[in-house]
């Protein structure tokens, strides 16, 4: 039997679809960018374009169609070929497509114009999350989708920007050409955001150039758009466009918020503290493919439960955390996390799910290994 | 002796007839069987895709299972359902049109059907391996098809090179076939057209399945041998895959289309009543596509980081497409008018498919446009887009080229009733399906995702309700056919009234063996 909340919340998932989030869109938005607003009127007049080509040409056939029914006692003409007329149907199409490959190569040009930037930000994509380094800055972070897993599941009601939302979003100053800098670790993603008309490949091993000039301050969702896994559809994008005033204090916040970070990790932690932080690390970078309880996926993703690596063998544990696994999906996670969160992954790892090793390792012991070279 | 020598003309009966059967008609027959049953099991992952998709939040399968059902449901559709029906109606029709007794090498013929059945146990026999089968796409850019694939994936590279093998040698056979045993005075441009597209498509096949082969095969020496090709850590470069994949690609989108061309041109004379009207334009048309169709590959491409210059060089040579398509569509117009049309079912899906099939191309012309593509790319937008030119277009014109040719391969009639039931069926299906992915594609909706955010609800759920719709209706179809097999009237020699061409000079059902004696063209 089901109670009367649960009743309330699968009536609520049935039908809020359909009414409070009806949202009928059937176009592309103009964005908030002198590029988007190209595109979408590029976009605009090859739709009018076809729009007219179709209103004549079906035009034609369906007044044939209705005209020259057999049933109405049509009998057929047998004309066929008529050079004049091929060669118009042949030339006209080519000259509208003249005109319309004109407009398309100036704003090609100058999407492709990614000099005089004022700000260059990498983006590297993980699977699956997203990391952001402003150049020259040290500031640099991951986001990762904040959507919870109940949401997804169906356990709980969606919030309204379900699967668009993250923990920490790429702030940017309006007014000001920022470069964007993108590449992969692992797999080719491909970092969209619809308002701002950008989107580009991130390709392992190389770098690609984009630019953007946002005009209005707001906040910009988009996805990956470039089949990247098993969470491909998990993953992502959020801009938050704020005054150049607001984006410099944010800037300071962070640098501060990274140098206590760098002092946590010179302090002493106990066991529970690496637990508890680590336990919060996993879920955040590991849970994806190695799944919440450890379990893995049988044959893609090892089990972390009961594994005779994680119980046994500390300095491989380690090793493989640190450095990655070559030819498979598991990636060096120096260079995504700190040395106290490597170091709470890995307690956690060794006492979770009865793997109950009663061992630890510190921060600094991380941070020796970090500092050897390999 | 007249006995001995007409039992030794017809088929041994049983297995061994299919199995080992030489005889173009058998081939054909067990090509377009083979083709169906793929038909239905890709689309039988079409809606498990639908039903994940109906609404937001993952209700039905997990997302690592969701992106087996999209790459298989697109690996099956491709190489397993379009190609071997067009496979299957040149068996049927080619020798038929051209006057020859059967193809020229027909020992070769039937190899290269059996080999199908392999090819496709093999693939689908990953879906029960561990970790899973095939995930990344059917397109299976590397590395995720590489150094993140599942195991299983050596299967998938065995099983594309034995498809790409029949595939290669049922083109040379075509080639072959056309071009030594037409009947005397059928001139290359007396040849129906239906023929000249399949030739055309022959060449691009020998063109370009090799492409592929080799592009598996580096993939497999990547995986285990060491070699690094697609991996940028190696010294390699993950976008060769995707140019050599779309070098083969962008002329397999032809491969598939092509053919329909033919199959349209055949039937919008008969039913207008009235001869093709530029029937040499058409030829040349076909021809400049095919042509075109080895420039364009990198419009796939447009989001890769190509150098300027190369974007606009592609963004021209993939506008310059619209213009031989167009000059087919409006010729398909120009037989019509002033013509005396009637609407059995071959041209009910004939005309729909010329309507449905330029809107995929207006899309296409849209997608061309390279910084719109900026926006469009990898959005349902082109989901809806080669849709659109698949299943109504190259689908129905399969649809058409059965219920056209049926009464001469079962010597019965197939119900008009039933059969303007599937179409009716079948059309509103598909636009229900695929019109509003034009929509969700526009306003933000990425592909390939097994879970969306909630302003695309309303869209998805009438997408997966009209492809429950269309898939449905295709049991009115088999139900059509099997009805036209076993019950249906008995067919005259020529059952529509404007119908040219050699097939219809040969009672129906077509005998075993045609044209021993080949036919005299005026």
């Amino acid at each position: 039997m089901l109670k009367k909340g649960q009743l309330v919340i699968l009536g609520g998932t049935l039908l809020y679809p359909v009414t409070l989030f009806a949202e009928w869109e059937v176009n592309m938005e103009a964005g908030v960018t002198a590029v988007s607003r190209s595109i979408y009127a590029l976009h605009m007049q090859i739709f009018w374009i076809c729009v007219a080509i179709a209103v004549v040409v079906f035009g034609v056939m369906f007044w044939s169609i209705f005209r020259y029914r057999k049933s109405a006692g049509a009998k057929a003409k047998q004309f066929h070929e008529n050079t004049l007329v091929e060669l118009a149907w042949t030339i006209v199409p080519v000259l509208i497509l003249v005109a319309m490959a004109i407009p398309a190569t100036a704003t090609l040009t100058d999407m492709y114009n990614t000099d005089d930037s004022e700000i260059d930000v990498q983006i590297t994509g993980y699977q699956w999350k997203w990391q952001y380094q402003y150049l020259g800055e040290e500031v640099s972070f991951f986001s990762n989708l904040s959507t919870p897993m109940e949401q997804i599941s169906n356990q709980q009601a969606k919030g309204e920007h379900y699967l668009l939302e993250v923990d920490e979003p790429l702030v940017l100053p309006v007014g000001k050409k920022v470069r964007f800098l993108l590449t992969s670790n692992d797999v080719i993603h491909s970092w969209w955001v619809p308002a701002l008309a950008v989107k580009k490949d991130a390709i392992p091993g190389f770098i690609n150039e984009t630019w953007v000039n946002i005009e209005e301050e707001g906040i910009y969702r988009g996805q990956c758009t470039e089949l990247c896994g098993k969470n491909h559809g998990f993953m992502p994008v959020v801009v938050q466009a704020v005054s150049e005033q607001e984006f410099q204090g944010w800037l300071q916040d962070k640098r501060e918020a990274i140098a206590a970070e760098r002092a946590a990790a010179e302090r002493v932690w106990t066991m529970e503290e690496l637990y508890q932080r680590g336990e919060q690390a996993y879920l955040k970078n590991c849970a994806a493919c190695h799944q919440a309880g450890g379990q893995g996926v049988p044959s893609i993703f090892p089990a972390l439960k009961g594994n005779s690596i994680v119980r046994f063998d500390m300095k491989k544990h380690i090793d493989i955390v640190l450095h990655g696994r070559s030819g498979t999906a598991m990636p060096a996670f120096s260079a995504q996390m700190g040395a106290v969160d490597i170091a709470a992954v890995i307690t956690y790892e060794r006492n979770a799910w009865g793997n109950d090793t009663g061992e630890m390792i510190s921060p600094q012991e991380i941070q020796a290994l970090l500092n050897e070279p390999r | 002796m007249t006995a001995a020598v007409s039992a030794h003309h017809a088929p041994v009966r049983g297995i061994r007839r299919w199995l080992y059967t030489t005889n173009h008609k058998d081939i054909g027959t067990m090509y377009l069987v083979f083709s169906l049953a793929m038909f239905f099991i890709g689309g039988s992952m079409a809606l498990v895709i639908r039903s994940e998709l109906f609404e937001p939040g993952l209700q039905m399968v997990e997302p690592e299972f969701f992106n087996q059902m999209t790459t298989m449901h697109g690996l099956i559709m491709v190489f397993g359902a379009v190609m071997p029906a067009f496979v299957g109606l040149a068996n049927w029709m080619i020798p038929l049109m051209i006057g020859a007794p059967d193809m020229a090498l027909p020992r070769l013929n039937n190899f290269s059907f059996w080999v199908l059945p392999f090819a496709f146990t093999m693939m689908l026999s990953t879906l029960l391996m561990d970790g899973g089968g095939p995930n990344f796409g059917w397109t299976f850019y590397a590395p995720l098809s590489t150094t993140y694939a599942p195991p299983s994936v050596t299967y998938f590279i065995f099983s594309i090179h034995m498809a790409g093998i029949s595939s290669i040698l049922g083109a040379i056979n075509i080639i072959v076939t056309i071009m030594n045993m037409r009947a005397p005075g059928m001139t290359y441009m007396k040849m129906p057209l239906f023929v000249w597209t399949w030739l055309i498509t022959a060449f691009l096949l020998v063109a370009v399945m090799p492409v592929l082969a080799g592009t598996v095969t580096m993939m497999l020496t990547d995986i285990h041998f060491g070699t690094s090709f697609f991996s940028a850590g190696g010294g390699g470069d993950p976008l060769l895959f995707q140019h050599l994949f779309w070098f083969f690609g962008h002329p397999e989108v032809y491969i598939m289309i092509l053919p329909a061309f033919g199959i349209i041109s055949q039937i919008v004379p008969t039913f207008s009543r009235k001869p093709l009207f530029g029937y040499a334009s058409m030829v040349y048309a076909t021809a400049s596509i095919a042509l075109l169709s080895f420039t364009v590959w990198a419009h796939h491409m447009f989001l890769v980081g190509l150098p300027l210059a190369a974007e606009l060089f592609f963004m021209y040579a993939t506008m310059l497409i619209s213009v031989p398509t167009g000059v087919k569509v409006f010729n398909w117009v120009a037989t019509m008018f002033k013509g005396s049309i009637s609407f059995e079912t071959p041209m009910l899906f004939s005309i729909a498919f010329i309507v449905l099939f330029t809107i995929g191309g207006f899309s296409g012309l849209m997608l061309a446009i390279a910084p719109a593509d900026f926006q469009y790319h990898d959005t349902y937008f082109v989901v809806a887009h080669f849709h659109y030119v698949l299943v109504p277009g190259a689908i129905f014109s399969i649809f058409a080229a059965v219920y056209y040719w049926l009464p001469k391969w079962t010597g019965h009639m197939y119900s008009e009733l039933l059969g303007k039931c599937h179409f009716w069926c079948s059309f509103i299906g598909v636009n229900l399906t695929f019109f509003p992915m034009h929509f969700v594609g526009l306003a933000g909706m990425p592909r390939r995702v097994p879970d969306y955010s909630l302003q695309f609800a309303d869209f998805n759920m009438i997408s997966s309700i009209g492809a429950a719709l269309f898939g449905l209706s295709q049991l009115i179809f088999l139900v059509t056919v099997v009805r036209c097999v076993l019950v249906g009237r008995a067919a005259p020699d020529s059952p529509w009234e404007g119908a040219q061409g050699l097939e219809w000079t040969v009672a129906s059902p077509a005998p075993y063996h045609t044209f021993s004696k080949p036919p005299l063209v005026e």
